[in-house]
């Protein structure tokens, strides 16, 4: 059967035997630049499309129809807007660090793709500290953020940046203790570890109600994490403009916007990977026949199909909730959330102790 | 593949970010005009410069995230091998956590949690 898996392992065997370690190493190298750079490009364009779809659908229109076929070359379109577009820097701004806040926040966006399991045996680097390494270098973005906020002299920009900031550190505390229940049940941090322990069922239903407790943690943390609404008080429209990158224009600020988009990909994947699975298939229990059906969807199908469900839950989150105030957000993480996340982290070391799980 | 895909991942980025700018910069031709370097703002002249003080409360929410990220990080290796060692674990990891918690009440106390 043609997989993923097959054509890495092939083009892997076939490089080594063909040419020297290091010569074989550095092909490896390149076409892993390839892949990931088209990675970027294909979701860019994928997911704006899907979320001006979603929105129009909840809203009951259209959405883009124009452009090409039910509107698919839409966001093809805008990007060759914004590359013909002149990318302005403020004559007050702090240049070196206004140019370099893009290229930080892309840097972040494109490591994070390094331990994530796209298909069975389909990842790049299977480290061995996964989910250490997924929210140490998640907490790098706001880095990116804060520099952008304040290098580009800007009030709007500031004051987004900052809010942006306390947002995002803030949660992702409850984010990290709702991937640390995950971690308590497996025993280990590494991805391939943690997707191997859910092949007899998810984590969602196989660790009772804590678990579930941490999943809906972990979906209110990132769609915070990811300045999404109702949490996208970093750049309101409304009272903003647009936040820390009111100043960018042209490829700079499609950069910020590219990598917001691929931050989504990238919590919605890492979710669907702890808690739903990965690319592991649906099986229950004793079905046999049942298992076998599912055994025959490729996992790459599986991680995709798990990932966008989580994306268009937190696009659909988008068109529920009102956006919340800085005084509410702060209180909802510090005196809800992050209380109720170290009692369930408790919960579920007392389940994964007894053994509780099935 | 080893580490060395982070440096291929890193290479990607910047091949990615510096080509797209490097692109737009090549194809448009821009003009030049005094007003284009001034921030943006709602059509006035910015009064007073944006680097200047800034609410403390932002920073108190900075102190607060520390404590408790660094006791995430201590967290970690004891989650991987809380299943191995067992009811101890649980024991010490309830005193460790009771004791941040104290803190984390008396900031509530204090008002540290409080947006003004």
């Amino acid at each position: 059967m043609l997989s993923l898996e097959s054509i890495t392992k092939t083009t892997q065997d076939w490089l080594f035997a063909k040419f020297s370690p290091q010569i074989a190493l550095t092909i490896e190298c390149v076409i892993v630049i390839l892949l990931a750079i088209t990675l970027f490009a294909v979701l860019g364009l994928v997911l704006v499309l899907l979320e001006r779809k979603v929105a129009a659908r909840i809203q009951i229109r259209l959405g883009p129809n124009r452009v090409g076929p039910g509107g698919i070359f839409q966001t093809a379109a805008d990007t060759l807007k914004l590359i013909m577009k002149e990318g302005l820097t403020p004559d007050a701004a702090d240049k070196f660090l206004f140019n370099l806040a893009p290229f930080i926040v892309m840097m972040v966006a494109m490591l994070l793709l390094a331990p994530i399991a796209f298909a069975k045996n389909f990842q790049i680097w299977d480290i061995n500290i996964g989910v250490l390494y997924i929210s140490s270098v998640s907490s790098l973005s706001v880095i990116g953020i804060l520099m952008a906020g304040w290098a580009s002299n800007n009030k709007y920009s500031l004051l987004g940046a900052m809010r942006s900031g306390a947002q995002i550190v803030s949660y992702e505390l409850s984010a990290g203790f709702a991937v640390l229940t995950i971690v308590v049940l497996t025993g280990s941090l590494q991805i391939s570890d943690i997707v191997a322990a859910q092949e007899n069922g998810w984590w969602l239903f196989k660790g009772h109600i804590p678990v579930i407790i941490a999943f809906v943690l972990y979906i209110i943390a990132v769609t915070a994490e990811t300045n999404r609404a109702p949490f996208d008080l970093a750049e309101a429209e409304s009272e903003l403009t647009a936040g820390f990158h009111t100043e960018y224009s042209g490829m700079k600020f499609a950069l910020f916007f590219l990598a917001e988009y691929i931050n989504i990909f990238i919590v919605c994947a890492i979710g669907a990977t702890l808690f739903l699975g990965g690319w592991m298939p649906l099986h229950i229990g004793h079905w046999e026949n049942f298992n076998h059906v599912m055994d025959y969807i490729p996992s790459s199908v599986w991680f995709m199909v798990k990932t966008f469900f989580l994306i268009f839950l937190i696009m659909w989150f988008r068109w529920t909730f009102p956006r919340l105030r800085v005084d509410q957000l702060l209180n909802l993480e510090w005196k809800y959330l992050l209380p109720i996340s170290l009692f369930n982290l408790l919960l579920v070391t007392v389940i994964a102790i007894m053994g509780w799980y099935f | 593949m080893g580490a060395i895909s982070l440096i291929a991942l890193l290479i990607a980025a910047i091949a990615f970010s510096a080509g797209g700018i490097l692109v737009g910069k090549l194809l448009v031709k821009g003009s030049k005009n005094p007003q284009k370097g001034q921030a943006y703002e709602c059509g006035i002249p910015t009064n007073t410069s944006p680097w200047h003080q800034f609410n403390v409360g932002y920073y108190l929410f900075a102190l607060l995230f520390l404590i408790f990220d660094v006791e995430l990080v201590f967290l970690y290796p004891w989650a991987v091998v809380v299943k191995k060692v067992g009811i101890v674990a649980l024991i010490e990891i309830i005193v460790f956590i009771f004791i941040l918690f104290m803190g984390f009440l008396y900031a509530h106390k204090k008002g540290a949690l409080k947006w003004s």
